[in-house]
């Protein structure tokens, strides 16, 4: 098996339904290495149910998930996380009672990251301080020591990538990462990732902000009532019927 | 001429545990006092009571135990409502042990404390997935079931016990074990959940997703916490065992679960110093209400509705911030 010609993630035949709702329907698509694929779909089309099927929170009821080449359906979230793969969730979830730079030292405390640098930990707030400095944290303003549930939804999302940075995936899984910001807030991401792009990462976004994303998605992926409807380039994709009609529904 | 009360935080210099509080010696002493006033409460003042009430801060420093491990599971989102499952298969444990082999309080309480630790752990390790209330009711029922079984196979002496175990040398060595025993679980817990290890911990709790989509296996932390929590019920367990000469069904009674949470809620959870600082209220609050005989326990329950609707933050809560504030009053136009 050569997982390095192949893709970097899998997925085919993905369905999972929620009690009568087929939440995703035989869902099958690639991503491979240093791409950026984007997810876009009405509310309620099985966005974040994907990303969970993907990153292990939801077990799939049939279809396989590979990563690598390596048949990772059904695996417990902190396994595939080991892997390589990390997310963010699209209501934040930090940890409100701690400063925001102490959030980051969950991931940090990750046998992953501890793996990857050598099986010791360093010196952990250096390194936390350093990522929210990246993610826009300014450092002057101190507000990385802020606590968690004192910031405002900004910066909880620049956190939440942080998190998710923190743990060097090779893919990183951003679901709705733009929604709830600013059209200038969002302008101060974008470089951001732009920037994981360079680095060689693999990135998956969910996104409503259509505008944004295609600016820097190399392909994007459209999703209808749980099943996939329409691939390719971000606009292209618009112009194909079946997606005109699930955003603006049909005219009979 | 109106007059208002002002309260200011006190500098983070004097309240940061770093290196920049060991400037001063009245910044150094403004930290180590609260952490001074347990030690020698404990182990000097104490020692200094009447014999009674050397007994009484016995039992008090059991249910103070007991409600910081309590603390503990709870840091870790586990509601436990049975500290009895870990005293009583402590106290089995060391009785047993006591009273079939021979072995002495020097071996039966580390052996309770690891394997009643493992025992607990191990029973309650199929639950461990489930939440909040749904957890909480399985460890109810536990010591309940473990009662009704000795009862009904008459193994473990059956509803007679074991009695005439071996007891402590003096009342003042087993007086200083416990005393000794809650002193280092208080700081030792205090110390972990600050660290980076504890972090994690307090993390499970806010957001067990988020700890796992950050790459960390919570069962297994879960499963760490839980057994550092039942261990340290186990050696309340075997400690009254001996202190008592009696392993018994009393050892899985509702007290030794309702207590320890009372305890924590009126001294402010999350703090493990909250609990200790709870139980060695509600403990010695319960013997000096004998005096009223039938009353008492409306006294009691009447005094834990004041303190929960008065302060709900408990205790420690309070009088730690307090302490961190300065007050004083500032005339305003």
């Amino acid at each position: 098996m050569n997982t390095e010609q192949g893709p970097l993630l899998k997925a085919s035949n993905l369905t999972k339904s929620f009690g009568g709702v087929m939440a995703a329907f035989d869902i099958s698509f690639e991503v491979r290495k240093g791409e950026l694929l984007g997810i876009i779909g009405p509310n309620g089309s099985g966005k974040t149910t994907l990303v969970n099927l993907i990153t292990g929170f939801v077990k799939p009821d049939s279809g396989r998930v590979e990563y690598r080449g390596k048949n990772i359906t059904g695996w417990a979230p902190y396994r595939i996380v080991s892997l390589g793969v990390a997310r963010t969730f699209q209501m934040v979830r930090p940890f409100y009672q701690l400063p925001a730079f102490k959030n980051l030292i969950v991931p940090l405390s990750s046998p992953r990251v501890k793996k990857l640098a050598g099986g010791k930990y360093g010196h952990r707030d250096a390194v936390a301080l350093d990522l929210l400095e990246e993610v826009g944290f300014e450092r002057d303003a101190r507000v990385a020591y802020k606590s968690a549930g004192s910031l405002p939804q900004g910066y909880l999302k620049r956190l939440e990538l942080a998190k998710g940075m923190a743990l060097r995936p090779d893919l990183i899984i951003l679901d709705e990462l733009f929604s709830g910001l600013s059209l200038a807030e969002v302008a101060s991401i974008v470089p951001i990732i732009e920037k994981l792009v360079l680095q060689g990462k693999t990135i998956i976004m969910i996104e409503h902000r259509l505008k944004e994303l295609f600016r820097i998605a190399d392909r994007v992926m459209v999703l209808n009532f749980g099943e996939k409807i329409a691939e390719g380039a971000g606009g292209e994709v618009m112009e194909s019927d079946a997606v005109k009609q699930a955003y603006l529904g049909s005219e009979t | 001429m109106k007059r208002r009360k002002e309260r200011i935080d006190r500098g983070i210099k004097a309240r940061s545990e770093d290196i920049f509080a060991l400037t001063s010696w009245r910044e150094m002493l403004y930290l180590l006092a609260p952490r001074a006033l347990p030690v020698v409460g404990l182990l000097v003042v104490i020692p200094l009571t009447s014999a009674y009430w050397q007994e009484v801060f016995i039992s008090t420093a059991v249910y103070a135990l007991l409600a910081v491990s309590w603390d503990l599971l709870i840091s870790a989102g586990l509601v436990s409502l049975g500290q009895a499952l870990f005293y009583g298969v402590g106290s089995y444990i060391a009785g047993s042990l006591n009273h079939y082999w021979g072995l002495g309080p020097l071996l039966t309480l580390p052996i309770a404390t690891i394997a009643g630790g493992a025992i607990c752990t191990l029973m309650l390790l199929p639950v461990l997935r489930l939440r909040g209330i749904y957890f909480a009711m399985v460890t109810l029922v536990l010591p309940l079931m473990l009662l009704r079984l000795v009862e009904a196979t008459r193994i473990l002496g059956g509803t007679e016990g074991l009695t005439g175990l071996t007891p402590f040398p003096s009342p003042t060595f087993s007086l200083y074990v416990i005393q000794v025993a809650l002193l280092a679980a208080l700081f030792g817990f205090r110390r972990m959940m600050g660290s980076d290890y504890g972090l994690v911990i307090k993390g499970i709790n806010d957001s067990d997703r988020a700890v796992m989509s950050a790459g960390i296996n919570i069962y297994w932390r879960k499963t760490q916490v839980l057994f550092l929590g039942s261990s340290v019920g186990a050696f309340a367990g075997a400690f009254g065992t001996h202190f008592d000469m009696f392993a018994g069904m009393p050892g899985f009674a509702l007290d030794y679960s309702i207590m320890p949470v009372a305890a924590a809620v009126v001294g402010g959870m999350g703090t493990f110093a909250g609990p200790l600082v709870g139980a060695f209220i509600l403990v010695p609050l319960s013997e000096v209400l004998r005096a009223l005989g039938a009353l008492r326990i409306v006294f009691y329950g009447l005094f834990l509705v004041v303190f929960v609707v008065g302060l709900p933050e408990g205790i420690f809560h309070y009088v730690q911030r307090k302490y961190h504030q300065f007050e004083r009053w500032v005339v305003v136009e």
